[in-house]
Parts: structure tokens; C-alpha cells; sequence
């Protein structure tokens, strides 16, 4: 009976110890981490999205909610005057879900461009939703345009061999058209 | 003498990935370049030199039938650290080595030293073998990432070395997983050979 106490006693107290050292060393690098992940991973790709903004976009950034979910919001300005928003949205692709940034021109309701911040598609054949040659086609479209590919009846060329990577684009593409307006709107009253 | 032997045995006599041939996994998986060896031979080093020093300072307060959930939970400890500061420090670190911080808390060579070293001798000792074993094991990614990362890409440490006519037509097998089988058994043909005279 003194064992198993023991045993249990001594196991717990590691495991706390541990736990509490592990909560600190969390709560002294949190913040830093979430800068890390800005700086690195979306950061690069907010600069490519709005590439005429003159300001500093990841600063310049703000959380706004839209429908009850929270949106990160960069914004790009030319000069004092902001031009163009940049948020990301899902959509779910052959290999799991796709994040993309997708960056508007608030003047004219039109796409600045889209990146790819995240995919799990299959190297060499869906991961060509990230090149260029496939992003580069959105730049510039108004956002009435049928975000969904040529077969299904929309205005996006897919890619052969790798439909359902495109489809997963245009579907994320989509979701963030829907919330456009009401970015925009809470972003113009702010 | 014999203490600083702790240290020194780890850099030849007992080099992990060649000696012992142990905690292969990340060894073939992140050593495409020297830069990820190197990065990930260090996370080693921590882990390893801290778990040492406090699995051996609880030697005797540890009952023997929970030793190795003791070891795993302090093991891990010292893990979630590394990767916590290696994202808040070095993000190009972390992102380059991916799931393999998380998994050094598997790491064989690890868990191996607690149990075979830490757990039978004093702190000091354990400290020394935790960082000899460590920086063998660092010695070999780096030796392993370098020579892959030379032949592969033909660079080292990032720096071009090789001429660009051989950089745009490089030999980019070796930066795949068959190319770490490759040099890995030809490093340990090599080890061997040297050493065959001596060990018999």
C-alpha cells in the first residue's frame, strides 16, 4: 500500500512540477510566437497579395467579427488613405483544408490578387495551386465573378490532373467574397 | 580522468547514430541540409543534457516502477521547450525540422541514456554524458546534412561552394530519403572499416 502511494505521490508531483514550469515558459513566449507565425507565414504572403500598399501591413492590422467569427483584417494603405484589405479564408481541397489570403481593392470591389498561405495537396501535381501561373489569373477580377471552375460552369480555368485542388481554391475564394461586403462595411465605419 | 571520459566516449566510442545506431529516424529525415543537422543536433543536446541531470538528481526519490513515465514526463518537459523557444527564437529553424522537435520526446538515444546512465550515476557524470552523447549525435547530422546538402544541392551551410554549372544540374537524389539510406550506410562502411583493427 506505502508503494503505490509512493508511486503515485511521486509521479504526480513530476508531472506538476513540470506542467507548472511548461504554463510559465508558455505565457513568457506566447506573444512572441504569434508574431513569429505573422511575420513568417502570412506576413510574406499579405505583402505579396497587396504589393502597393506603402505602409506597414502587419501592423497595421486588426480583428473584426464578422457573423460572431473573428476576422484578421490587414489593411494597405497608399499614403494615409486606405486602399485594400487582405484576409484569409478555407476552403477544403483533395488533401485536407486550403488557406488562401485573398486581397481586395476597396475602390473598386475588385481582387488584388490571392496566395496560398497553406496546402496539404499532392506535391508536384495539386501543390501547382500555389504557383504563380495559377494565382496571377485572379488579380484584377470584380468579385461578382463565378469563383468556380470552367466544368462546373464558372470562369476559373482548373488544372489538369488537379480539379479538386482548384475547386478547393475557388471554394475558399468564395467563402471570402461572401463576407466582403460586411469587411468592408465594419472596416469603412471604424 | 575518468569523468571527463563521460564526455569523450560520445564523440567516437558510443557515437549515437553510428555506434550505438540508434534514433535513426530524425537522423535520415532532417539532415537535407548541414544548417537542419545542426539545428536539430542542438535541440538534441538540451534535451538530452537536462533530462540526464534531473533524472539522475531524482535517481533515488523515483520508485522503479514508475521510472519510465518519470523519464518520459521530464523527457517531454524539456521537448515542449525547445519548441516553444525555437518558434518564439528561430522560426526558419523550426519550420525547416517540423515534426521531429516534437518527436525527440521518442527519441531512443534519449530515453536510452536516462535509463542506461542517468538513472545508475551521479549528476555530474550524467551531465557529461548527456552532453558528450549530444554532441556526437550532433557531430553526425552535421557530417551526414553536410555531405548530403554538398553532393545535393552543392552548398554547405547554405554557402555556394560547388560551381553553379554543377548546382544547376546537382545530383538532388541525395536530398531525398533513399540518398540519407545511401550516405548513412556508406559513412557506417567507413566508420567500421577504420575502426575494425581496434575493436576486436
Amino acid at each position: 500500500m506505502k508503494e503505490i502511494i509512493q508511486m503515485i505521490g511521486v509521479l504526480s508531483l513530476i508531472s506538476g512540477v513540470c506542467a507548472l514550469a511548461l504554463s510559465g515558459f508558455r505565457a513568457a513566449t506566447a506573444e512572441r510566437i504569434e508574431d513569429q507565425i505573422l511575420q513568417n507565414v502570412q506576413g510574406p504572403k499579405v505583402k505579396l497579395v497587396l504589393d502597393k500598399a506603402d505602409n506597414d501591413i502587419i501592423n497595421d492590422r486588426k480583428t473584426i467579427s464578422v457573423n460572431g467569427e473573428d476576422v484578421l483584417l490587414f489593411i494597405g494603405k497608399k499614403g494615409a488613405e486606405p486602399w485594400a484589405i487582405a484576409y484569409e479564408s478555407t476552403g477544403g481541397g483533395f488533401g485536407g483544408d486550403i488557406k488562401v489570403m485573398v486581397g481586395y481593392d476597396i475602390g473598386n470591389d475588385t481582387l488584388t490578387g490571392i496566395q496560398i498561405i497553406s496546402h496539404k495537396e499532392t506535391p508536384g501535381i495539386g501543390s501547382k495551386i500555389a504557383d504563380d501561373q495559377f494565382t496571377k489569373f485572379f488579380k484584377g477580377l470584380t468579385t461578382s465573378t463565378k469563383f468556380t471552375t470552367k466544368p462546373q460552369g464558372g470562369d476559373v480555368d482548373a488544372i489538369s490532373g488537379a480539379t479538386y485542388s482548384a475547386r478547393g481554391v475557388c471554394e475558399a475564394i468564395r467563402n471570402s467574397v461572401e463576407i466582403y461586403p460586411q469587411v468592408k462595411k465594419q472596416m469603412q465605419s471604424q | 580522468m575518468s569523468i571527463f571520459k563521460e564526455f569523450t566516449k560520445g564523440l567516437w566510442q558510443e557515437l549515437p547514430p553510428f555506434r550505438l545506431v540508434l534514433g535513426l529516424c530524425p537522423v535520415l529525415a532532417v539532415t537535407k541540409s548541414a544548417t537542419n543537422g545542426l539545428g536539430m543536433g542542438l535541440a538534441v543536446i538540451f534535451v538530452l543534457t537536462w533530462s540526464n541531470i534531473l533524472v539522475s538528481a531524482l535517481r533515488k526519490v523515483i520508485p522503479r516502477k514508475v521510472r519510465i513515465a518519470s523519464y518520459i514526463v521530464i523527457i517531454a518537459t524539456f521537448v515542449v521547450i525547445v519548441e516553444m523557444a525555437t518558434q518564439a527564437f528561430f522560426y526558419p529553424v523550426y519550420e525547416a525540422l517540423g515534426i521531429f522537435i516534437p518527436l525527440i520526446v521518442v527519441n531512443c538515444v534519449i530515453l536510452g541514456r536516462a535509463e542506461a546512465f542517468a538513472s545508475k550515476n551521479g549528476v555530474v557524470a550524467s551531465a557529461l554524458d548527456g552532453l558528450g552523447i549530444g554532441a556526437g549525435f550532433t557531430m553526425s547530422l552535421v557530417v551526414l546534412g553536410g555531405l548530403r546538402e554538398l553532393i545535393g544541392a552543392g552548398t554547405l551551410f547554405d554557402v555556394e561552394i560547388m560551381s553553379a554549372a554543377y548546382r544547376s544540374h546537382s545530383f538532388s537524389f541525395m536530398l531525398e530519403a533513399p540518398g540519407a539510406f545511401i550516405c548513412l550506410g556508406v559513412l557506417l562502411a567507413i566508420m567500421n572499416a577504420v575502426s575494425a583493427p581496434s575493436s576486436s
